[in-house]
């Protein structure tokens, strides 16, 4: 199975069963989870199910193109369902035999590994599911985001697609995979892994990038604190864009150990803002994506316990609808 | 009739380590639960996999017995107003006990002055089948997880998401509905291989019909067939498998149907340093190292497999595909490593933070390598090593701790010092150095190997007694059972280096002498050492009776001294030699000093022979005298027994010096009265020094 049509089943595989097909995020992210059809969709009470393919950027990892197995910049195949369906671990075990991994010809285990990002001051208990010894996917259900516990739960999966592909192709090296019947993975990639390799360990000016840092931060709390309201979905490309900057940074040896723990806290402190106005402002719209007949009753619980915070008030406009959930759309 | 009861919970997979632990608690727990409900059994069984947890509770009763019985509430005047009526005290205890107000009795209580309010409870007791949902479903709900989560819509937290309970009494459904579950006697069968719904008649049918669905729920019987298919791999392979206990007690939980599997790697990944490959596969992949006869490590593994599958060559191709990529991991790491040198290594340790608390002169790894080095040095003079010695410590001190910096130990951090002392023998290092690197971390843990060289040891001491000192002087003592630095253990392994070499049993001083002056030389001084004394103390006294010396004997030898644990050690068993009558009479000596002195009044330590008076306290003088001569030679060789043999045989010329016909010591002529006491003291005195029999009662 050639990368692409990996994607392509993929998308395809979670499109039938109701997931929208999002496209890439286009700012630099280091996982799919910052893509903001993750994280900012898993709050509050709105039911969310979405698949797409995203390209990841992992400074830190970049080995000029030399590592079969890794490198800075990779695609992860991201599926979030809101709600998790109660059946998801036998949706996910299907969307691999949709690739080809039977687990009668294979051994599936799913083994525990815990999630957790201090960046995005989120968490998650699940497992990375082997086929025969190999991690093909992390697999989680996410409990907090931005400092807010979850209600409805998300299930989100991420696919290691290079390394499934290089599992159905028989190959051992990640550049030597056929992207489709023409053109090999090295073909598409190599030059990127190169040259950003050397910019970020020889090229990277890390005043600029530290720099950049406190431009991004100061635009995103700028933007929060908006007088005529704030604009949090350009907000969070900031925190996004600064979590980057931080990557780049880290790569780069500028940032000491004590320094490290400071600038998470700040992304950290980015994250959360956003998280919290992001469900606010969903408020205001009336949660649209709850069946029509239920949004009121959700904005009203939302504000009745607004003066407890956004995290008890999001709890409590997921709690006024959680009655009806079998009329809350669903993947499956 | 009593019955069996069968609770499973069926689940999403748990983690292996949370479901060793539940498998042991849980028995416990539900016992509880089921004596609160006054529910008599014939014994409660956990069994469970990754997909299930299950309880079995042998010969249930299908009743609680009735109750009869009398609850004393308040005194008959609190529960009556003067006039005869109940007072709102005696309404009260009335309607808690749930018994009319005209039933309370009054009655006198054994132990308690004049008359109580009785209620009289009967409580018809309750069917067991009644009972049952409300204590399933509460049991469920109350079974604890390191960490638990939600899902869906849920409220219910629990270790996964629930998918099932199978819940039967004597073979009929017990009815509840549970994390968004109804019970019904439909269990499910293996993931893949049955993957149908399994009924289940009767918790007896249960191991057996789960069985014929390719789930073995009984650990022990996992166990044993993990141990049989390793076994198979070894025959078939003509190899061993390494034991390795808590590996076959994770990987049990880590299917419901293991089948075991063989795989091999390429040779030539065997020029990488054997714990790389062992630590790769065991914590990456779960894979067990296998062995040729001679204990050589062989290019091959033992995994297994949860399920079995059309054809096993494509699995262990899969396998062999993921180890090869790891291990070439572990080789370019090595070969990274090796370009650098510890000296760079060094340089970045400047920057790992130790401990925080300890300010900024002190906190980096960095500093305390140079004042393991400054400590280890003045611990090396102590112990008398020859100036090539000395020098070794002093080397071996400044780069113990480099292979932190390494990719390796990066990867790897259980491998810290094993990589030192690879690497310091492929950067050139001596011997001794390497083996003093990779040995200043043990012992790893308990009834681990002690450091063999001389300077494995001093840099051993010299860094834990840095890590208690310090986090003492900012704060970070252990408190309660939490000792988030491991500071307890660090101090056993102090105690047990030193208690393994006799040579140098007082080292414990200079040690801390010179922590104390390396640590405060970085801007940290402890200000009051008796903290840290009591702390150390304490260690020792635990490994004392751990070694089975009585508690009171530990006591009395430590009360006097304990930096020295080698002699410490001695006058503590040596205390078993006192007989009782002995420690009689010395108490008593040792009481009577104590009161003198709590009278304030000043005691002498040598008698004036001139003014005895008394037959009687010329004999004990005369015997201390000879017991005094004889004891020189055990004293020196710290042959405690042989002392208090002496002392034993001093004991009736004591007891005679008491007795009718002895003298009263505290006499009224002040003149006699001190001179007996200076007598007393003096005798007393060295016998006293080597385990204070003040501590001691009863026999020996």
């Amino acid at each position: 199975m050639y990368l692409q049509d990996l994607i392509f089943t993929l998308q395809k595989f979670w499109a039938d069963r109701g997931c929208v097909v999002e496209q890439p995020v286009d700012v630099e992210v280091g996982a799919g989870t910052f893509h903001p059809a993750t994280f900012l969709r898993v709050l509050g009470p709105e039911p969310w199910n979405a698949a797409f393919a995203q390209f990841c950027r992992r400074p830190g990892d970049g080995r000029y193109g030399e590592n079969p197995n890794r490198a800075g910049g990779y695609y992860q195949f991201q599926v979030g369902l809101k709600p998790s369906p109660l059946h998801v671990q036998d949706l996910y075990l299907d969307s691999l035999r949709a690739l080809g991994l039977d687990p009668a010809a294979h051994d599936i285990r799913f083994v525990e590994d815990d999630w957790e990002s201090p960046t995005l001051g989120a968490w998650g208990l699940g497992w990375e599911v082997w086929c025969d010894g190999m991690e093909v996917t992390q697999f989680t259900y996410f409990q907090q985001a931005g400092g807010i516990d979850l209600m409805p739960v998300t299930a989100e999966l991420t696919y290691g697609i290079e390394r499934i592909a290089m599992y159905l192709q028989g190959v051992d090296n990640m550049y030597d995979l056929q992207w489709d019947k023409n053109v090999t993975y090295g073909q598409l990639r190599k030059p990127w892994e190169v040259e950003y390799s050397t910019y970020q360990f020889e090229e990277l000016d890390a005043k600029i990038a530290f720099a950049n840092f406190d431009t991004f931060e100061g635009e995103c709390k700028r933007l929060l604190a908006r007088a005529a309201g704030p604009l949090v979905l350009p907000a969070y490309e900031f925190a996004m864009k600064a979590s980057h900057a931080f990557n780049c940074l880290d790569a780069r040896g500028a940032i000491s150990v004590t320094e490290r723990q400071r600038f998470i806290g700040r992304v950290r402190g980015m994250a959360k803002a956003c998280a919290e106005t992001y469900v606010a402002s969903r408020a205001n719209l009336g949660f649209p994506l709850l069946p029509k007949h239920l949004q009121a009753q959700a904005v009203e619980a939302y504000r009745a316990s607004s003066e407890a915070g956004v995290n008890a008030s999001a709890l409590a406009a997921a709690r006024s609808v959680a009655a009806h959930a079998l009329e809350i759309t669903h993947a499956g | 009739m009593p019955a069996d009861l069968l609770f499973e919970i069926g689940c999403e997979e748990i983690p292996a380590k949370m479901l060793t632990r539940q498998l042991l608690d849980l028995p416990g727990f539900v016992e509880q639960r089921l004596a609160a409900a006054r529910l008599e059994h014939k014994g409660v069984r956990a069994l469970g996999t990754p997909r299930r947890l299950t309880v079995i509770v042998k010969q249930l009763a299908d009743r609680q017995p009735d109750l009869n019985e009398e609850v004393v509430g308040p005194p008959v005047s609190a529960a009556f107003a003067p006039d005869g009526t109940l007072t709102k005290a005696g309404q009260g205890f009335a309607a808690k006990n749930g018994v009319a107000p005209e039933s309370l009795a009054k009655k006198e209580v054994a132990g308690k002055k004049g008359q109580y309010v009785v209620a009289v409870r009967n409580v018809v007791g309750q069917d067991t089948r009644g009972l049952l949902p409300g204590m399933l479903s509460e049991l469920a709900a109350s079974i604890t997880w390191p960490k638990s989560q939600r899902w869906g819509w849920s409220e219910t937290t629990f270790v996964r998401p629930v998918q099932w309970l199978v819940a039967l009494f004597g073979g009929e459904v017990v009815p509840l509905t549970w994390a968004g579950q109804t019970s019904s006697r439909i269990s499910r069968g293996h993931r893949f291989l049955s993957p149908g719904p399994v009924e289940i008649t009767s918790a007896d049918a249960y191991i057996d019909a789960l069985r014929a669905a390719h789930v073995v729920v009984d650990p022990e019987a996992r166990k044993d067939l993990v141990r049989a298919e390793l076994k198979r791999l070894e025959s078939a392979t003509g190899l061993r498998v390494r034991p390795d206990e808590p590996l076959v007690a994770e990987v049990i939980h880590l299917g419901e149907y293991p089948v075991g599997i063989s795989g091999e790697f390429d040779p030539s990944f065997l020029e990488i340093p054997e714990e790389i490959i062992v630590t790769s596969m065991r914590t990456h992949q779960r894979y067990f190292a296998m062995e040729h006869p001679d204990g050589k490590l062989a290019n091959r593994f033992a995994t297994l497999m949860g399920t079995v599958v059309k054809d096993p060559l494509v699995v262990q191709q899969g396998n062999q595909k993921v180890i090869a990529s790891r291990l070439s991991d572990g080789k370019f790491f090595v070969s990274e490593d090796r370009k650098k040198s510890f000296d760079a290594w060094n340089e970045k340790l400047d920057a790992v933070v130790f401990q925080a608390k300890l300010g900024d002169k002190a906190k980096t790894i960095g500093h305390k390598v140079r004042r393991i080095e400054k400590i280890a040095t003045a611990v090396a003079t102590f112990a008398s090593l020859d100036p090539a010695g000395i020098d070794l410590v002093k080397q071996a001190a400044r780069v113990c701790k480099a292979d932190l910096a390494s990719h390796a130990v990066g990867e790897f951090p259980e491998l810290q010092g094993v990589m030192g002392r690879h690497y310091a023998k492929d950067f050139g290092y001596a011997p001794e150095i390497a083996a003093a690197i990779d040995e200043h971390w043990w012992p790893k843990g308990q009834g681990a190997a002690l450091p063999i060289t001389p300077a494995g040891a001093i840099l051993a001491l010299a860094d834990r007694m840095d890590t208690i000192v310090g986090c003492f002087a900012v704060g970070l003592e252990p408190s309660g059972s939490a000792d988030p630095f491991g500071l307890r253990r660090a101090a056993i392994g102090i105690w047990q280096i030193l208690l393994s070499r006799p040579d140098w049993s007082t080292l414990w001083t200079p040690l801390f002498a010179a922590t104390r002056d390396a640590l405060s030389e970085h801007g940290v001084t402890v200000k009051d050492p008796t903290a840290l004394e009591t702390f150390f103390r304490a260690r020792l006294r635990g490994i004392f009776t751990d070694q089975g010396i009585p508690a009171q004997d530990a006591d009395a030898a430590l009360a006097q001294d304990f930096r020295d644990p080698v002699d410490a050690r001695a006058r503590a068993l040596a205390c078993a030699k006192i007989s009782k009558e002995a420690r009689e009479v010395f108490k008593r000596v040792a009481n009577i000093l104590d009161d003198a002195r709590a009278k304030k009044l000043t005691i002498g330590d040598k008698a004036d022979v001139t003014k005895f008076v008394a037959d009687v306290e010329r004999t004990l003088h005369g015997a201390v005298v000879e017991a005094q001569s004889q004891e020189i030679e055990a004293r020196g060789k710290r042959d405690y027994p042989r002392v208090f043999e002496q002392l034993e045989q001093l004991r009736p010329v004591v007891a005679a010096f008491f007795d009718k016909g002895g003298v009263m010591v505290m006499d009224p002529d002040p003149s006699l009265r001190d001179n007996r006491l200076a007598l007393l003291n003096w005798f007393v005195q060295p016998y006293l020094s080597i385990a204070d029999f003040r501590l001691l009662t009863g026999a020996a």
